[in-house]
């Protein structure tokens, strides 16, 4: 085609290199996507305070995140954090990036989980007696997980494909292993193809073991 | 590369002319995803099979990352011997990623149209065209567009990925003058406040937009 011959050799031989890009980006994926769900909680119920400082200021990291491009949250964390002299590895400034967008994206979905919940189940957990941490960890959140799951996962697949930023500052996650595969033999196309291919299979997979999740689980859920 | 330096004016320009492109780049993928995603979000609604034929494109666009689309646009026409300016391959690949997502919010529009208007409309003697006019597409529109709204800022915020096919947008020149300059924190907080200001009252304006046509 093209009087171009394509070399798919030459790729198989970095095989083991993109695999190991590949576990690069699951890791950061999956941690990600827990320390964000694990703040958006905490930013959620912080915003149901109106008016309250801390409600102020999950505000401004809501709107922050989801306001401004995932590259650019990762130049701070990177070059921004570097300038007031910390200096974290480019791992943990994509990773901690990464998991403030998601917090942020998060944040917006369990409110919507959070306003689905009658107020008459909160009154009706405190007069049980229950101080407002149980509310939240027995009554309301498995209810609001339940409901903003799909969301949820939607947003997992989000921080699948934004790990591919991390190429940007020299990350070897799946797309920075690819760049520095190719960068020997500049068969871009080929390389750039196999990569595409194994982020479509890890994403099928993480929507199959999201399906089997709510089929096992979450049954009757919506 | 010589010892850093500070700003100059000669950087401000230098990002304000990242920040034109842009604009420009974010327009011009607007203007051609919109036209493409309502094309296609029609077709998808009224034939199957089209449906059928254009899923791996939709699939295929939704679950690859945007950057690697772009190092594979650029690559494909350069193998193909029709290389491109970096603009254009940007417009193109960003085009067709806001026509994909553009098109299921414009197939879930016309699905939301309740098909005893759509008949309704057809027994009062209106034609397809003249149906679609007056009764389905004004219907649709109201769901559609605070999502359309939603995408278009997700296209000012992915357009900032163009920067590695070299096409040197606000975040691209921001990048270069931080290596330039030390000035990281002050460069990128503009950077981010220039973004901020674009998306901001437009989301909170899709929000409000969202509530009154929900009552």
């Amino acid at each position: 085609m093209f009087g171009y011959s394509f070399h798919w050799r030459t790729v198989w031989q970095e095989i083991p290199q993109l695999a190991e890009g590949a576990i690069v980006t699951l890791q950061i994926a999956v941690f990600s996507m827990l320390i964000g769900i694990t703040l958006a909680v905490l930013l959620a119920v912080a915003r149901r305070n109106e008016g309250s400082i801390a409600s102020r200021l999950a505000s401004v990291w809501i709107e922050v995140a989801r306001n401004t491009p995932c590259l650019l949250q990762i130049y701070l964390a990177y070059f921004g954090l570097g300038a007031l002299g910390i200096n974290i590895s480019s791992y943990a400034a994509v990773l901690g990036a990464i998991a403030f967008n998601n917090a942020g994206y998060l944040a917006e979905i369990l409110r919507g989980g959070f306003n689905s919940i009658s107020q008459t189940q909160y009154a009706a957990a405190h007069s049980l007696g229950m101080n407002s941490f149980r509310v939240y960890s027995y009554v309301v959140l498995p209810q609001v997980f339940r409901v903003t799951f799909r969301p949820i996962m939607n947003q997992s697949m989000w921080a699948l494909l934004n790990t591919s930023l991390g190429m940007v500052i020299g990350l070897k996650e799946l797309t920075g292993a690819t760049q520095f595969a190719q960068s020997r033999s500049f068969r871009t196309f080929e390389f750039f193809l196999v990569a595409a291919a194994m982020y479509y299979v890890i994403a099928k997979i993480i929507l199959g073991l999201a399906a089997l999740v709510q089929w096992r689980f979450l049954k009757g859920g919506r | 590369m010589s010892a850093y330096s500070g700003l100059s004016w000669s950087d401000l320009l230098f990002l304000l002319d990242g920040a034109g492109k842009t604009i420009l780049l974010t327009a011009l993928a607007t203007l051609f995803g919109t036209v493409l995603g309502i094309a296609l979000g029609w077709l998808r609604d009224s034939s199957r099979l089209v449906g059928w034929i254009v899923a791996p494109y939709v699939d295929v666009t939704r679950s690859v990352p945007l950057i690697i689309q772009f190092v594979l646009f650029n690559s494909f026409i350069a193998i193909a011997g029709y290389p491109l300016n970096p603009l254009w391959s940007g417009t193109i690949v960003l085009s067709s990623y806001m026509g994909v997502f553009t098109s299921e919010v414009v197939q879930a529009g016309l699905q939301a149209v309740r098909p005893e208007l759509r008949r309704a409309g057809r027994s009062l003697g209106m034609g397809y065209w003249t149906e679609m006019r007056y009764v389905t597409a004004p219907l649709a529109l109201r769901v559609v567009f605070p999502s359309w709204i939603g995408l278009v800022i997700g296209l000012t915020k992915d357009s900032a990925l163009v920067g590695v096919i070299g096409y040197i947008e606000l975040l691209r020149a921001s990048q270069i003058l931080i290596n330039r300059t030390n000035e990281a924190i002050l460069i990128l907080l503009g950077a981010g406040l220039f973004y901020f200001i674009i998306c901001y009252p437009i989301s909170r304006y899709s929000q409000t937009l969202e509530r009154k046509l929900k009552q």
